[in-house]
């Protein structure tokens, strides 16, 4: 009995965790389809239940972008392993004409990136427009196809609530966003 | 089960006879080149613009009833905080009406950048780019560029002398410019698809050196047209905002591409 009762109450929790609401303030609410580097279809909300980095990126970026996923991974290398099997990493493209999924499957490759918890995305124009606004990057496409953004990484909880963001790029992170990380991932 | 339906059906007539539109009224813009009050660092605000459809007037009061109550989570009290700020329709008398302080035929305003998205996105249209606003709102009359015109600036700057307390006026009560379009000036400013586009600033209230920083690329964008106050300062006004933003003289109309 004991045993079928601790079962139940397993069971029930389970459900009832899956179906809480997202919190008002998370940018989860967002229900934008989303592909990954392996073409897989994704929304926000999906990506519950872990801390995770994101930022605003696009392959072909000549400058910035290379040392937003040099952030990303100095962030990775600051933190011991068990911290960071923890941290989700989703870099969102702003240039879904040519950030197809083989573009970013390519840049996952040639940087290395662990794709168990780094996640290349595209979605479409809307779409990006709207991500840039709950993350707070602005952006200006070019004539020449390049594109002006302003650059940050933001740290966002569980439920995709932001909880800090930095706009001091480049593979030394820096050292309060870093703490802030740290204290996320030691949460239960 | 009868009376169920007859209700229906009375309610429906009640809707129609409200004046509630179902369809928005789009005209065809034409497209062309043309230079913007802002300074593009790639193309010296050069700017082509393909042809499109705009709607003639700003979305009215009675059409976002409309649609808030098609699709309740953008309904005043039901929308999250990300996607609109508490004052959101505060100006209406409660989530499903509009009461005395908005009229119908009004612009509706208080809507922040997503609400206005969304409702364009349930039309099967967007909001209009900055460059498909500023091209269709140098047109006067007669002419689809006016800008260089005194007399025409003159006019719309008189807009902006006047009180902004004052109750809004229905929607187009202006005279149409050349393509057909109404209360481009003269009513509300309104949201555009990119306004966050505009680099004017990193933070948009600063300036300085360190912003350049902050950009992949080249930096801001710089004001061409001194004498264009009344683009600029809706240029300053939108890059102030954020996407969950309202204000009482906000509102917002959709455009379509064309095929």
């Amino acid at each position: 009995m004991k045993i079928f009762v601790c079962a139940a109450l397993l069971f029930f929790s389970g459900v009832a965790l899956a179906a809480k609401p997202l919190p008002d303030d998370s940018i989860y609410q967002l229900q934008d389809i989303y592909l990954n580097q392996d073409g897989k279809a994704f929304q926000l909300a999906s990506r519950r239940g872990k801390p995770q980095l994101v930022a605003m990126f696009y392959t072909s970026c000549k400058y910035i972008c290379p040392l937003i996923i040099d952030s990303g991974l100095g962030v990775d290398h600051a933190l011991t392993p068990a911290e960071r099997a923890k941290l989700q990493v989703l870099l969102i493209s702003l240039d879904p004409t040519r950030d197809v999924v083989a573009a970013l499957d390519y840049i996952a490759s040639k940087r290395k990136l662990d794709r168990r918890r780094w996640t290349l995305a595209r979605t479409e124009k809307s779409g990006v427009r709207k991500t840039a606004a709950l993350l707070g990057v602005r952006y200006r496409e070019l004539a020449d196809g390049e594109f002006n953004h302003t650059s940050a990484l933001i740290l966002l909880d569980a439920d995709g609530r932001v909880l800090a963001r930095t706009e001091k790029l480049g593979s030394v992170p820096d050292a309060e966003f870093l703490a802030k990380v740290k204290a996320a991932l030691a949460r239960p | 089960m009868r009376p169920i339906i007859l209700g229906l059906i009375v309610l429906n007539a009640a809707g129609l006879a409200g004046g509630v539109s179902a369809n928005d009224n789009y005209v065809r813009i034409p497209g062309g080149e043309f230079k913007s009050a802002l300074k593009y660092e790639d193309t010296q605000g050069k700017v082509a613009v393909a042809p499109f459809e705009l709607m003639r007037t700003p979305v009215t009061n009675a059409q976002f009833l409309d649609f808030v109550t098609k699709n309740p989570p953008w309904q005043r009290r039901k929308v999250v905080p990300v996607f609109a700020e508490a004052r959101y329709l505060s100006h209406w008398s409660s989530p499903l009406q509009l009461g005395t302080n908005a009229k119908p035929q009004q612009p509706v305003v208080n809507v922040s950048w997503f609400a206005a998205s969304a409702y364009c996105e349930a039309h099967g249209a967007r909001l209009p780019t900055w460059s498909e606003w500023e091209y269709s709102a140098a047109a006067d009359g007669t002419r689809r560029d006016a800008r260089n015109d005194p007399a025409w600036r003159e006019q719309i700057l008189g807009w902006y002398a006047k009180p902004s307390n004052a109750p809004l006026s229905p929607v187009g009560q202006s005279p149409a410019n050349v393509y057909g379009v109404k209360d481009l000036h003269g009513l509300v400013w309104e949201w555009t698809e990119d306004y966050a586009s505009m680099l004017v600033s990193a933070d948009n209230r600063t300036q300085g050196e360190q912003d350049r920083l902050k950009f992949c690329g080249a930096g801001a964008i710089a004001m061409d047209d001194r004498e264009n106050y009344a683009v600029l300062m809706r240029v300053a006004m939108l890059s102030a905002m954020e996407a969950a933003n309202i204000t009482s003289n906000l509102g917002f109309r959709c455009a379509k591409s064309l095929p």
